[in-house]
């Protein structure tokens, strides 16, 4: 039976995740809980598992080890409700290039169900500032207008979790500070926002809360303002610091 | 309703990709009549040894053909991983893979006509007399083999080797589909009765619902990563 999520307050949860890829554990054994509200920065080295812990967020990949809970409940009861809730992008645009901004906006659209499609579409449009490229085949877009694209299409269902990994990737300083702004006022509208950003000083200014991963595991979860930034190995300036010093 | 939707959204969205690029139907389509083309001067077949001949030449076109549109159909799906945007959605996994196979359905139709024409046209036959049954006995099989093609292709999207992986993983269980349409066709041209091959259609169609029903049920676990 499918969970009610409109009484049940929607929550993302890990619980004891690992992700094993042949030789490579990705992920070990990482608890980590999102509500909305929530604005979490995840930060950590190259290979520290910060994809796959999005991946694994947003049900794209399953856990080797451990679950994953919406609303309290394993995630595979109710993958629709789940996946109608989370808006994810990655390094990837998920969109086809021989189609315009627009037309996947469209595909995606009627993936979803979604109603007021044409309303919706113009406003994420407008959103990413898009509509006067809206009709250009995605291949011929720059890499800073696919990513808006992308971005555009991962909010176009209004999710509640916003699983963003980069997203200022590409992004030219006016879109950047754009975007930024949009994802500060995400929590207080209820929203959850789960990000990876290599821009320490521009994660920072977004988020309230730092989830910090290294070699797979979870190093750090609580606010940002708690966090043991040395300990970490990330001075002030949000640089890592080298084992040599 | 929705899961239909999503059918005619995927198809639909299949069918505009290929009209900006146009690479799926006119590779298959050529494979296709260049396969009829080279058996041609291959065998040289005289009059009388081309109903025995015609149907496994033209099930060998279609069968290569058929290689070519699954391997292109999921290139497209690779491209910026466009597949996991499919994931991503809310939609039954079954529902991606009607809408995949129903796209190919109508490419590999298209060829088939194609490379039907153009065999009529070398081999100097006409298909018009029997062309009702043939034309049945060619949906049916075409169906059972791109249900299989259509999950051999998802599967062997995500290989290394995917352009030989496709016909290693998908041929051997095609044979019967094959085995089906170029004994029912052979039936079907010689203008045998119904009756003689009609085991076979059984066969085909028998084979086609299996495979549908049995690959959009499982087609959730050919999706995950």
């Amino acid at each position: 039976m499918p969970l009610d999520t409109a009484r049940v307050r929607p929550t993302l949860e890990l619980r004891g995740v690992s992700k094993q890829f042949s030789d490579l554990r990705a992920l070990s054994d990482v608890c980590l809980r999102i509500e909305p509200g929530d604005s979490v920065l995840l930060y950590g080295p190259n290979g520290a598992g910060k994809t796959t812990l999005l991946r694994v967020l947003s049900t794209l990949a399953r856990p080797t080890e451990g679950q994953v809970l919406f609303a309290g409940a394993d995630v595979q009861r109710n993958l629709a409700a789940a996946k109608a809730a989370i808006g994810f992008i990655s390094h990837t645009t998920f969109l086809y290039g021989e189609l315009s901004a627009r037309e996947n906006l469209e595909f995606t659209g009627r993936l979803f169900g979604l109603p007021n499609l044409q309303q919706r579409m113009d406003a994420v449009l407008d959103l990413f500032r898009l509509r006067e490229r809206a009709k250009t085949p995605v291949r011929e877009l720059s890499r800073g207008y696919q990513q808006r694209a992308s971005l555009a299409r991962a909010f176009l269902h209004d999710p509640q979790f916003l699983l963003l990994d980069e997203p200022f990737t590409g992004l030219d300083a006016a879109s950047a500070e754009s975007l930024q702004e949009l994802l500060q006022r995400l929590p207080e509208q209820g929203k959850a926002l789960v990000f990876s950003t290599h821009n320490f000083d521009q994660g920072t200014a977004i988020a309230q809360r730092l989830v910090a991963l290294e070699g797979g595991r979870v190093r750090f979860d609580g606010p940002l303002s708690l966090a043991p930034l040395p300990a970490l190995r990330i001075t002030a300036q949000g640089k890592e610091i080298r084992k040599s010093e | 309703m929705h899961t239909l939707r999503v059918i005619w959204a995927i198809f639909s969205k299949d069918m505009r990709v290929e009209w900006r690029h146009r690479e799926t139907l006119a590779s298959m389509s050529i494979f296709g009549v260049l396969v009829v083309f080279l058996f041609n001067f291959a065998f040289e077949p005289a009059r009388e040894e081309t109903l025995r001949l015609l149907p496994g030449l033209l099930w060998v076109a279609f069968a290569f053909a058929g290689v070519l549109g699954f391997n292109r159909s999921f290139a497209a799906e690779r491209e910026n991983a466009a597949f996991e945007g499919m994931r991503l959605a809310p939609v039954d996994p079954g529902a991606i893979y009607l809408g995949k196979m129903l796209a190919n359905l109508f490419f590999l139709g298209i060829a088939e006509v194609i490379v039907v024409f153009a065999a009529s046209l070398w081999y100097n036959f006409s298909f018009v007399p029997v062309l009702g049954r043939f034309a049945l006995i060619t949906f049916l099989c075409t169906l059972g083999y791109v249900a299989v093609g259509t999950t051999f292709g998802a599967i062997a999207a995500n290989t290394r080797m995917r352009e030989v992986m496709l016909p290693v993983l998908q041929f051997p269980v095609a044979v019967p589909i094959f085995i089906a349409g170029v004994e029912a066709s052979t039936g079907a041209l010689k203008g045998d009765p119904l009756g003689d091959y009609a085991g076979w259609i059984k066969l085909a169609a028998g084979f086609s619902v299996v495979f549908v029903v049995l690959s959009y049920l499982l087609f959730e676990y050919v999706l995950e990563e």
